[in-house]
């Protein structure tokens, strides 16, 4: 529970402002011709399934952060965040990098439209005021999206909650007797995820072990209810207030 | 946006600092500023572009040396160990058999829900299903797997695994984004083609199926080829509802069926560092290549459909 709450919030301080600066790159900085094949590369990512992303996860992701997460915690060990680094780096940490590329396309996909959608009219204002790009940005492009970037982060947020098969094939499971709150982010074998939890177990399960995966997955489906129910209620009260204009 | 750029220039305004001693060092400041943002949101851009480059790369370069007939016409019955023979005839008809039925289940249902909406519903009722249906294209894929488990220990027994306890759970996932997908394009028949029919004299269920469902066929088509295309790779609610055999089984009442996604897990899960890796990556370049299939094809009837519009 813990751990799934906490690899899909690292998840998503990873991807946020990473797919906000894609949406503004795509959506106002990259030349036009070249913003169509970037968009559809980006939704790309989106149509690859969990299981492939797994494999490369396992494969090519953590044989690579390992070194560097081997460097962070020998250097700033002594923060308790970055103590007990062991390889190979099948911890929470590179899980939680997994996610944010997984939800990267759908975060960046909606702030892509709402940035879009910003009226000519700011823009063209605020460059009359003399302001440069960067400027025009903040004045007039991200406070407008503002409310369509809090929802994107939600839906990813659910997204990255939900995820099963990547977490499952990267994260060392949970080991007994270790803390149920461990904020060690590189040390192995000290979280869970729900859906992962469920993944592994249900095989062996039976009777009323069977019952506690399906009440936990009864809590899962309520945490992600409730925060794309968030996350809806944000874009439709967002669509209303853009039509009336 | 280009427009905007090109006339920015040749107004020429005036700086519009007031205090014009300190207007030099601000204006390199502020382009300094607007440099750096610039080039941070380009890197950000590049960085994003590391996972796919890398992902598609390690794919193909190691799925095409999977790629063999023997691959692709073999089950996995009598292969154990560090055998190298085997292959993923089992996992790919069963993906195809399960997708298959799951599409089967969810197009009407998603087709008929997404014509109630936009042609029916009205009033509350109808926006509150629009908006659950929002929230249900979000919820993870592993609870669709629960509920489809839960809900034939129920009616069946707790031991049974079919196939088709695979296809409810994924169209648990497919008809919500049927339903999404299919009311946008129905929403695009334009109302002047509904109000002419009506002109006609014809009843509003023949409107709707000889008028509005004629005119998006290739819309709704598309978006159920890309519906399909996006549970094709589902592997959590299928790990739990359908497992994984060695052989081919075509009976969908009855017994584990293999699938590509889930074929890919369990070789990994079992041997991740031999030959099961091998057979992982070769499942999930035969995956991926179906699913670019599949948005090739929606891509191809949407373009024919909007020659055949003109």
């Amino acid at each position: 529970m813990f751990g799934t709450v906490l690899a899909a919030l690292l998840a998503l301080v990873v991807a946020v402002p990473l797919s906000v600066a894609i949406a503004l790159f795509i959506a106002h900085y990259a030349p036009k011709r070249f913003a169509g094949p970037v968009a559809y590369v980006v939704d790309l990512l989106a149509a690859i399934p969990s299981v492939v992303y797994g494999l490369w996860g396992f494969f090519w992701l953590v044989p690579r952060v390992g070194p560097a997460m081997d460097w962070v915690s020998a250097k700033l060990g002594w923060i308790p965040l970055f103590a007990n680094y062991s390889p190979p780096a099948k911890n929470i940490s590179s899980a939680a990098l997994v996610l944010a590329v997984m939800i990267l396309p759908i975060i960046t996909a909606v702030s892509r439209e709402v940035f879009l959608q910003t009226p000519r009219l700011h823009i063209e204002a605020s460059l009359a005021l003399g302001a440069t790009k960067w400027e025009v940005a903040q004045q007039a492009i991200l406070p407008f999206g503002r409310s369509g970037v809090v929802s994107a982060s939600m839906l990813g947020l659910g997204r990255a909650l939900g995820e099963t098969m990547a977490v499952l094939m990267i994260l060392a499971p949970f080991a007994k007797g270790s803390e149920i709150y461990s904020w060690q982010l590189l040390a192995s074998a000290q979280h869970q995820t729900i859906a992962a939890n469920i993944a592994q177990q249900i095989r062996e399960a039976s009777g009323i072990s069977v019952s506690v995966l399906i009440a936990s997955g009864l809590a899962l489906f309520a945490i992600t209810l409730v925060v794309n129910m968030l996350a809806r209620w944000i874009v439709s009260r967002r669509a209303a207030f853009s039509g009336a204009n | 946006m280009t427009t905007v750029l090109e006339r920015s220039p040749g107004s020429e305004a005036p700086p519009p600092s007031s205090s014009p001693l300190t207007t030099d060092a601000r204006g390199r400041r502020r382009k300094a500023t607007d440099v750096t943002m610039r080039v941070l949101v380009t890197a950000a851009f590049l960085v994003a572009l590391i996972p796919l480059i890398s992902l598609l790369y390690e794919v193909i370069s190691r799925g095409v040396r999977m790629l063999s007939w023997e691959f692709l016409s073999t089950d996995m019955q009598g292969v154990f160990g560090d055998m190298t023979s085997g292959g993923i005839l089992h996992a790919l008809l069963g993906t195809v058999q399960i997708t298959a039925l799951a599409t089967l289940i969810s197009a009407p249902i998603g087709l008929l829900a997404a014509i109630y909406l936009v042609e029916y519903g009205k009033g509350r009722l109808a926006r509150v299903l629009t908006f659950f249906v929002d929230v249900m294209t979000g919820i993870p894929s592993i609870v669709a797997g629960l509920f489809a488990v839960a809900l034939f220990a129920l009616l069946v027994g707790p031991d049974y695994r079919s196939g088709l306890m695979g296809a409810i759970a994924l169209s648990v996932l497919m008809i919500p984004v049927v339903v999404r997908s299919c009311e946008e394009m129905l929403k695009l028949v334009p109302n002047e083609l509904r109000e002419a029919a009506y002109a006609l004299g014809v009843p509003k269920w023949l409107t709707i199926v000889k008028v509005v469902l004629r005119t998006s066929l290739a819309g709704i088509v598309t978006s159920i080829v890309l519906a399909i295309a996006r549970v094709i790779g589902e592997t959590a609610p299928l790990l739990l509802t359908v497992g994984i055999v060695t052989q081919v089984n075509t009976n969908m009442l009855d017994g584990r069926v293999a699938t590509l996604p889930v074929f890919a897990y369990s070789q990994y899960s079992q041997d991740a560092l031999g030959v099961g890796a091998d057979r992982a990556w070769g499942a999930a370049f035969v995956l991926i290549v179906l699913i670019m299939l599949l948005n090739l094809v929606a891509r191809f009837i949407s373009r024919r459909f909007s020659i055949a519009e003109r």
